[in-house]
């Protein structure tokens, strides 16, 4: 089963994108980020148990929620923070912002403000993978709405007749914004929608990240064989509404109670301690250690600059060689 | 030099690329074995490189493009086809809001270069949905380079070009220039984006124009010629960039211009040629900027409502004589 060491992994991934993303609502509050937020809080556990299961040179794709899944992977805090503020030293000079926090260098292929848009470059990234014969995979975040997207059904379908070594990570969390997914998708899970284009599929649950990441572990050990494609339905749930401003009111009383009943970060926590992979102890250590981290790039992005006006019109194109 | 048509020498210069770097692959519908592309571009190209390297798609326009994206954001350089200019409105969210902004929205940590291969314009009798000039929405996206070669002694140099820019390239064809044939160097060549040609000296009026309007154009100041009217046609032969210089430098001589393409009129490159014009040689110009497009009206079937849409050498000769 699970080593000790990757249970603890599990755990200290999980409550990083906690801390992250509490210090950036923390931030927020300060209106110190300009324009809008979609919080990953709630959903830590997919990126963690995802990310643990990937190598660094293995991609991801991200979505308009994308802090998490980018602090998972291994990003600099310290300059995705600054990229929530709008500072010079943001990963992308502060030109992308929330929706758009990418590190290419830790194998990000990018954070999209379209729904269901990054489908489509996950192909290509795992084409890539296979022609080139890297052995990487690419893991694919997108949530609920985005699988009613017509790139769903041609990505789904082009991974599968290419054998690619892609991982579809469906990152339910029950609303599109504020529609229910029983709106939307007729069946009872999206993992079922797999089944037409021949792809294997998985529920997990979303708020376990040790479930998450056995189930990954699965799919990319077939990715790397080069057997094709998995779809793995992460079910979650957003502890705050869908953005800046959203108190979140459709959402019946009951339902949210349940669901932050389930903390995934406790849930992690609690395995790990089981398991004798950690004690409350050791556990507090990694606490204090990652929120001095998230603290350190809340302060490095604070203090950094502005970009200089006239920096909105470079990077337009790649220099062409002469 | 050789004499060839314009799609053998554009098939030549994708088979070169081939053959040069590895990682250079094409994909689309029907671009391999069982068909060679709708228009035959890459037809043998799959026999000689092998279905991996000529990949035949699903009819996914999105995600052609999108895995193209992707491709060429992890170290390949996908050229990916769309078989009708049409049919790219399916893949505008890959080509527009990804492939285009990319670089600038990740703060310059990636670029992405890849082609996109299709093909525009009437004349087939092929209807509003298979005959469209669409160029204009893509000039006005900033991040991608447009070429939109005319000639087959140009079209072979800039797709080689294309495929090494390191930019996503548009590379837009016309349909009814695939069998028009011209001398094509044999050795190595690439043509630089943002060099115009001039294709046709003059000193009366220049005509700014693109595709398949510049054989008209080119027809037009022959016969003009012969009452005596002087024309320079100039080329741009990409739009993004665009060579504004070659433009200028012809206008500051003839002092008229007249603008023409087989887009409908408003909001066509044309308007956008023309403003420009007005903004940096004002007062060089004789007379108003004339601009000849199509009507604003989706492209029609039946040949005579076709060949009323689309601009004909006589309104070409009649916007010049207008104003000399």
């Amino acid at each position: 089963m699970v080593d000790k060491k990757t249970l603890v992994d599990l755990y200290t991934r999980t409550l990083k994108v906690r801390l992250f993303e509490s210090k950036v609502w923390d931030i927020f509050g300060q209106n110190l980020i300009p324009g809008t937020l979609h919080l990953y809080l709630g959903q830590e556990a997919v990126a963690a148990g995802v990310t643990a299961a990937l190598k660094k040179t293995d991609w991801i794709q991200s979505t308009h929620r994308g802090h998490g899944h980018v602090v998972a992977k291994g990003a600099d805090m310290k300059r995705a923070m600054a990229e929530l503020l709008g500072k010079s030293t943001g990963s992308c000079k502060g030109k992308g912002g929330s929706m758009h926090i990418t590190q290419f260098d830790v194998g990000v292929l990018g954070a999209t403000g379209v729904v269901a848009s990054g489908l489509p470059i996950a192909v290509g990234a795992a084409l890539s993978c296979k022609m080139r014969g890297t052995k990487d995979v690419v893991a694919c975040f997108f949530g609920d709405g985005a699988s009613n997207n017509g790139t769903f059904g041609e990505s789904l379908n082009m991974s599968s007749i290419w054998k690619l070594p892609v991982i579809w990570v469906v990152e339910n969390n029950f609303y599109a914004m504020g529609t229910p997914i029983k709106w939307t998708c007729p069946s009872e899970s999206i993992a079922q929608r797999a089944e037409g284009y021949c792809i294997p599929s998985k529920v997990v649950d979303g708020n376990n990240a040790l479930e998450v990441y056995e189930a990954i572990v699965e799919a990319v050990e077939r990715a790397r064989k080069g057997d094709g494609p998995s779809l793995v339905e992460c079910r979650t749930y957003r502890m705050k509404g869908h953005s800046r401003f959203d108190p979140a009111k459709y959402r019946p009383k009951e339902e949210t109670e349940y669901w932050l009943s389930r903390d995934p970060v406790e849930i992690i926590k609690k395995i790990a301690i089981e398991q004798g992979a950690l004690t409350e102890k050791e556990a507090e250590k990694i606490e204090k250690k990652l929120q001095k981290e998230v603290d350190a790039a809340a302060e490095f992005a604070i203090k950094s600059e502005y970009p200089k006006p006239e920096e909105a019109l470079e990077d337009v194109f790649a220099e062409e060689a002469a | 030099m050789t004499e060839m048509t314009y799609r053998e020498a554009l098939k030549q210069g994708l088979r070169e690329e081939m053959q040069r770097d590895e990682r250079v692959f094409i994909m689309g519908e029907d671009v391999g074995k069982n068909w060679g592309g709708a228009f035959k571009v890459t037809k043998g190209l799959a026999e000689e490189f092998g279905d991996e390297r000529v990949r035949d798609t699903p009819i996914s326009e999105n995600t052609i493009a999108g895995a193209a994206v992707g491709a060429a954001i992890t170290g390949l350089r996908p050229v990916a086809e769309i078989m009708f200019g049409d049919l790219i409105t399916l893949a505008m969210d890959q080509v527009c809001n990804q492939a285009a902004k990319m670089r600038y929205m990740f703060g310059g940590q990636t670029s992405v270069p890849l082609v996109l291969r299709t093909v525009f314009g009437g004349g087939k009798n092929i209807a509003s949905h298979h005959s469209q000039s669409l160029e204009a929405w893509f000039m006005h996206t900033p991040g991608l380079k447009i070429a939109l070669p005319a000639f087959a002694s140009d079209v072979k140099g800039l797709i080689k070009t294309a495929i090494r820019n390191p930019n996503p390239v548009l590379f837009f064809e016309h349909k009814l220039v695939y069998d028009k044939k011209e001398e094509v160097p044999d050795e190595e060549y690439l043509i630089p984006f943002g060099e115009a040609k001039v294709r046709r000296e003059g000193a009366d009026v220049t005509i700014w124009g693109t595709m398949f309007m510049l054989h008209k154009a080119l027809d037009a100041a022959e016969e003009l010629a012969k009452e005596g009217i002087s024309v320079e046609v100039i080329d741009p032969r990409t739009l993004v960039p665009l060579d504004k210089k070659t433009l200028l430098d012809s206008v500051k001589k003839t002092g008229r211009l007249v603008v023409v393409t087989e887009e409908t009129k408003t909001g066509a490159t044309t308007a956008e040629i023309a403003a420009m014009v007005q903004e940096e040689a004002f007062d060089w110009l004789d007379a108003p900027i004339i601009r000849v497009n199509a009507p604003d009206t989706p492209v029609p079937f039946s040949p005579p409502l076709e060949q009323f849409f689309i601009p004909d050498k006589k309104r070409i000769m009649d916007a010049v004589r207008s104003i000399v």
